[in-house]
């Protein structure tokens, strides 16, 4: 099979190219951590209480030590539960203080959802049976929607939240 | 002697196209383009609601026609267009007997059949579960038979075009395949090992939890197999367009097929790498290890190659063929394109907007930055450049000369000029949907969501403009969508009788001769099936083996007691 | 020998008559590049 020299030169640099996108996710996934979450923990969807970290009382934002922080809440149709405030309100809101470590864990009881804190990396499908975890650092203040971004049902879109990072 | 010898290299497409066969391949035109309207509609009404300038009529839901639109234009339409555009197209160099033809219609009928069941559940609102049908939402049972059917239909296209090219090779032996045939040969093959994954999941997994025989399902197993029917599906419908770039275009420009072999090569690996990398589309998923999803975004990239090949191919045409008409300097062969003939100028916009499409493709693929944009509008604005614009173009550009060619009518020039205002109808309206749609991914809106002021946050109204801006894109596409109809209908029953021709081009005559290892089908499947053994075994193993308890079926979220 | 020379002009005409498409993929390479290196600019500053 005969091939144009300008073809070889151009699939030389077509091929470099992607070589060098999996070099640089490669590097970010297994050196510094940055995989999509894939964290492999089963729950039993029909008994989500019986794991400590989604009983009623620790659900929402818990500080666990300076700048680190646990967000543990549940996904369900069609509805984000982060607990409930002092007054007895279920929590919509949650402040986080800029630059802090925040670990994300959320699970559903019911259909697939998604968990989405719009305009940044925190990013992730929630299915049944299994736990969804991702930590991060949220840098830049400012209010963020969180979003159920896969399709649940005809309240999909009623499905959110509000996340503030302040300075 | 020599000039035999050049003939039989060189021709294929020498089996006319009977009456008989033109009532079978327009069949599949019809349901396609009623198709097309239907999902149109459904793709118009979807963006003039997100917009908030819209409430739906009583009793008619947003998730519903969401539904319909997915459904329709992309397993309905595509799929009926390709079959007949394929059965065409293989029949041309290899022809088609009276048997074949008899099998083919149980295709059309099996897969019309499907389709209609599947479509009633949806209208009667008892299946708003979105193309996907993920698990475990549950929708009526009648509409995974009818998904079922439509596969299986397309089963037997797939069995009969297969039939077809072992008939002509009995008959010619040690000769190759001509290039029409063993396109249509490898994507078929492609589709078939494919659809073998959702066939499995329906069959086995979701109808028996549906109908109530089983109390549970394995949700993440269901969408794995989905994922592995997903993204090769993506190219079922992506290379019947390469079909028309590689041997209709150079015929339409008044050229040559740059390189046979080269076209046959980017086909197998296409078949090679379309299926072992469904799990890009599961990037963002709980419990699939980070391992496997890196070595399937590895695949991925592997399946980019064979574009790049056709990259090349493509402008290398246009250029021989326009230095061939002696224009010397280094951009002149492009001015010389013929740009007012809709045949070419709309599969040639196709070909544009897949740059922009491959471009974001490769970074939805890309492992970690997935997580940028999963689930956004920006991925449906990404596969509206690809499967409704590269594809779907390249598809009307099909039919111009095919339609007409099947009902012996000809392409006028008054109903060209109104393809090219079409044309250029869809570019404009598909570049201002699909360019708000990838921005306002970037910001974070997600997709397949009904208008949502998301408790009236600051972000949530900055996407408001994007979704406005869709709906403008989405009106002037539905403009497009009536005058392609229009068109449809007048080269099916209006268009004044004649001929117009099967544009099917030819190697050069001094083209170096195809390696004979080209039909070598063994390989090219054993190929493809270790790899797919490599890349989904043990990850499978490991979804069933450590399976959390399973689901029971919910419908109250999608509007069902 | 006579083919021989034949075959060498055909490739030198190949070669000359390519360049348009060599700068046409080398174009989409670099919209490839850009809006990979984009995107993951996006990815690091969230």
């Amino acid at each position: 099979m005969h091939l144009h020299k300008y073809e070889k030169i151009w699939l030389t640099f077509g091929i470099g190219s992607l070589v060098v996108f999996l070099l640089i996710l490669g590097y970010g996934a297994f050196w510094k951590g940055t995989h999509p979450q894939s964290h492999g923990v089963t729950i039993d969807p029909n008994n989500i209480q019986a794991y400590e970290d989604f009983k009623p009382e620790n659900l929402g934002l818990t500080k666990v030590d300076d700048n680190q922080y646990v967000v543990n809440l549940i996904a369900s149709a069609f509805n984000y539960d982060f607990g409930k405030d002092d007054d007895g309100a279920p929590v919509k809101h949650i402040r986080i203080p800029a630059g802090s470590n925040v670990l994300f864990q959320v699970t559903t009881p019911d259909v697939v959802h998604g968990f989405n804190v719009a305009g940044t990396n925190v990013n992730m499908m929630v299915e049944p049976g299994y736990i969804s975890q991702l930590e991060t650092v949220l840098k830049k203040p400012g209010i963020y929607t969180i979003v159920c971004n896969e399709y649940c049902g005809v309240g999909h879109h009623m499905m959110y939240a509000t996340l503030e990072v302040y300075e | 002697m020599g000039l035999k010898q050049t003939e039989a290299v060189t021709s294929i497409g020498t089996y006319p196209i009977s009456k008989k066969d033109a009532k079978l391949y327009m069949s599949f035109m019809y349901v396609a383009f009623i198709s097309l309207f239907i999902g149109g509609l459904m793709g118009l009404l979807q963006t003039l609601v997100r917009s908030g300038k819209l409430t739906l009529p009583a009793g008619i839901g947003y998730y519903q026609i969401l539904t319909v639109h997915g459904v329709i234009l992309g397993l309905v339409l595509t799929t009926f267009f390709i079959i007949g555009f394929q059965f065409s197209f293989i029949s041309k160099s290899v022809g088609i007997s009276n048997k074949q033809r008899k099998y083919a219609w149980l295709s059309f009928w099996v897969m019309l059949i499907g389709t209609i069941m599947t479509a009633t559940t949806i209208l009667l609102g008892k299946a708003s579960v979105l193309y996907t049908f993920y698990t475990p939402l549950k929708a009526h049972p009648v509409f995974y038979i009818g998904l079922a059917l439509v596969i299986v239909g397309s089963w037997i296209a797939g069995f009969v075009n297969w039939h077809q090219l072992y008939s002509w090779k009995k008959q010619h032996p040690g000769e190759k395949s001509p290039l029409p045939a063993f396109m249509v040969t490898i994507n078929m093959i492609m589709w078939f090992i494919a659809s073998l994954g959702v066939a499995v999941s329906v069959l086995f997994l979701i109808l028996p939890w549906s109908l109530g025989y089983t109390a549970t399902v394995n949700v993440l197993l269901t969408r794995t197999l989905f994922w592995y029917f997903g993204h090769p599906l993506v190219y079922f419908w992506l290379l019947p367009a390469y079909m028309a770039w590689y041997t209709i275009i150079p015929k339409i420009i008044g050229g040559k097929i740059f390189s046979d072999s080269l076209a046959r090569m980017s086909f197998i690996l296409l078949l090679f790498f379309s299926i072992p990398v469904g799990f890009h589309h599961q990037l963002t998923e709980p419990g699939i290890e980070p391992m496997w999803k890196f070595i399937q975004v590895t695949l991925t990239m592997m399946v980019v190659i064979p574009t790049l090949m056709t990259a090349f191919s493509l402008f290398a045409t246009f250029e021989i063929t326009g230095r061939k008409k002696g224009y010397t300097s280094l951009f002149g062969w492009f001015k010389k394109l013929p740009w007012k003939d809709v045949r070419f100028l709309a599969p040639f916009i196709g070909m544009l907007f897949f740059i922009p499409g491959g471009a974001g493709g490769i970074i939805n693929a890309s492992h970690q930055l997935n997580s940028v944009i999963h689930n956004t509008i920006w991925v449906t604005g990404h596969f509206h450049l690809t499967v409704a614009a590269s594809v779907l173009l390249t598809f009307f550009g099909i039919s111009y000369w095919l339609l007409p060619h099947l009902t012996g009518r000809k392409l006028t020039p008054q109903i060209n000029k109104l393809g090219i205002i079409q044309t250029y109808i869809w570019t404009i309206g598909m570049t201002i949907m699909s360019t708000a749609m990838h921005i306002q991914g970037l910001l974070g809106g997600p997709r397949r969501s009904n208008f949502s002021e998301y408790g009236g946050t600051d972000q949530a109204h900055e996407w408001i403009w994007y979704q406005l801006a869709q709906a403008v894109g989405g009106t002037i596409l539905f403009i497009g969508i009536i005058l392609m109809v229009y068109i449809f209908i007048k080269l099916t029953f209006l268009a004044p009788k004649g001929i117009e021709e099967y544009p099917l081009a030819e190697e050069e005559v001094d083209a170096q001769p195809t390696p004979a290892w080209f039909d070598n089908w063994k390989l090219w499947i054993g190929i493809t099936v270790a790899l797919i053994l490599f890349a989904y075994s043990m990850p499978v193993m490991d979804m069933i083996q450590n399976s959390p308890p399973g689901s029971p079926p919910f419908t109250w979220p999608i509007g069902n007691n | 020998m006579a083919t021989k020379i034949n075959k060498q002009k055909h490739v030198e005409n190949e070669t000359s008559n390519l360049k348009g498409t060599l700068i046409s993929v080398m174009v989409l390479g670099m919209i490839i590049l850009i809006s990979w290196f984009g995107v993951f600019a996006l990815f690091l500053s969230r």
